[in-house]
């Protein structure tokens, strides 16, 4: 079963000796669009580490994909400043498969591929300066796809973006998805955006983080924002995510 | 530089004024002309001297020495910069023998290398080599450091190994810390080796200076002077232009 991930019991203590998550499971099927949410500091993107091979479990178990020739199991798009100033838009998107030993004239072409997928084959020789913080998130992004992973893990890609770029790239990042129906595991802090992406919502508790619960979103694909945004259950299942949100960001100090 | 482009005219003025100042006195001879010459003079004898092939002769003797010592000491200087500013344990290993050292000043250190090396080109190189080499080591050091850790993540997240990390992540990273140390080191070169002519030498600017001293002739000493001047002048912009040309992605140009 390619794509699926699951995570047993993992336990992230810092150096220090605090734990970033405890005891946490979960599981995602291969395909699956999986949205994370929780308080500031509960842990999310030291999950997204341990599924990145950034950071190694105290204890309990992660299955990821194995890892194949040319390619990697997981992808890991950062939040904020998340491309390489001193490359080139292409150099940037064909950087995993140059760290893959994978020659120039092909990951070139691959890279160029993802590129124009995002929109930019135009920028493939400009300078990340040269881009709108958009424009850069698209490059990471397509930095991602190019090593064509089987789990695509996304850290608050967003976060940083104007509300209608927010919603240009959410568009995009749908549309990629359901194109090559990549596994992917989403953070993020907003409750519409994790509506609009998700098959899966999963509500994570305040540090030492855990699955608090997750909520199934029941809304199909293609799904225009326009159209859940009027459906009464858009609201409810808002209103259910912030109760369940509600107290852990308390917990957290708010 | 945002001067207003009414002002820039000021920036030629003054040392314009000075000259013409430094002229008419020495010329109605306010100052002894036989010991402050006119500029006119200088600028005579600097001609002189070109026609002669005596100037460029000892210009590209020290040019030749300053780019023969940046070489031999920015090039370990980099690589160790590098490798102390991704490691800590080689940090701690190396930082107390840079700490005792840097503060020498390197021209102290000239009548030792003479006496290893003897007079020759190899203790010149060497000194200018000696100048700059922790300027480089410690601003390369700090580049490395001062990267945001998101771009270590970022390689080690793609798969790259200590060698993946080193030349797409710290290499790049520090290149502009790595020409400030160039840029500061240029000046300490200049020093050093017009120093270091003018201590015990038979060529270069200095050795120019020095001569035109023992032989009373001031005009030339002034011409050395100018030179020397004109020389870190074009080595400033020269640098400045190499940085243009190597660092393309950064965004104040």
């Amino acid at each position: 079963m390619t794509g699926a991930v699951t995570v047993e019991r993992v336990t992230f203590r810092y150096p220090g000796g605090g734990a970033g998550i405890f005891d946490l499971s979960l599981e995602i099927a291969p395909g699956e669009l999986v949205v994370c949410i929780g308080p500031s500091g509960c842990g999310k993107t030291t999950l997204l580490h341990i599924l990145a091979g950034l950071l190694t479990p105290t204890s309990g178990e992660v299955t990821v994909p194995h890892r194949a020739n040319g390619r990697l199991p997981t992808a890991l798009v950062f939040q904020g400043v998340s491309t390489f100033p001193w490359f080139t838009v292409l150099e940037n998107a064909e950087y995993g498969l140059r760290l893959l030993g994978i020659p120039a004239p092909l990951r070139r072409e691959r890279a160029l591929r993802f590129l124009e997928q995002v929109g930019l084959a135009g920028f493939r020789d400009a300078y990340p300066y040269q881009l709108s913080e958009g424009m850069r998130q698209r490059v990471s992004i397509a930095r991602a796809l190019a090593v064509d992973p089987d789990v695509l893990l996304m850290d608050e890609p967003f976060a940083n973006l104007d509300e209608q770029n927010r919603l240009l790239l959410q568009d995009e990042l749908l549309r990629i998805w359901q194109a090559s129906r990549k596994t992917v595991l989403f953070v993020t802090h907003s409750l519409d955006e994790a509506i609009r992406l998700a098959d899966r919502v999963l509500v994570m508790t305040a540090r030492p983080g855990r699955i608090k619960t997750e909520v199934v979103v029941p809304f199909g694909r293609p799904r225009d924002f326009r159209e859940i945004r009027r459906d009464p259950a858009y609201g409810a299942l808002s209103a259910r995510l912030w109760d369940e949100l509600r107290d852990e960001v308390l917990k957290a100090g708010g | 530089m945002n001067i207003g482009r009414s002002y820039r005219w000021l920036a030629l003025v003054s040392p314009i004024l000075l000259l013409a100042v430094w002229e008419i006195l020495s010329r109605t001879g306010i100052l002894d002309a036989r010991y402050v010459p006119p500029p006119s003079e200088v600028l005579r004898t600097l001609v002189a001297l070109t026609r002669s092939g005596d100037l460029p002769y000892h210009i590209g003797i020290s040019v030749r020495r300053i780019l023969l010592g940046f070489l031999l000491g920015a090039t370990p200087a980099v690589v160790l910069g590098l490798m102390m500013g991704l490691s800590r344990a080689v940090r701690a290993f190396l930082m107390p023998i840079v700490a005792a050292i840097y503060p020498i000043p390197k021209i102290a250190v000239y009548p030792l290398i003479i006496f290893y090396l003897g007079i020759g080109e190899a203790s010149k190189v060497s000194i200018v080599a000696l100048s700059i080499f922790f300027l480089v080591l410690l601003n390369t050091m700090a580049g490395v450091m001062g990267l945001d850790r998101v771009y270590f993540n970022i390689a080690r997240a793609y798969g790259a190994g200590p060698r993946g990390i080193f030349t797409t992540v710290a290499w790049p990273g520090a290149m502009p810390a790595i020409f400030t140390g160039l840029k500061l080191g240029m000046g300490f070169a200049l020093i050093v080796i017009v120093g270091a002519e003018l201590l015990g030498s038979d060529a270069g600017i200095g050795f120019l200076i020095w001569q035109s001293y023992q032989i009373f002739a001031i005009e030339r000493m002034f011409a050395g002077l100018l030179v020397t001047a004109l020389l870190g002048w074009v080595a400033t912009i020269a640098l400045d232009w190499l940085e243009r040309w190597a660092l393309p992605w950064r965004s104040e140009h």
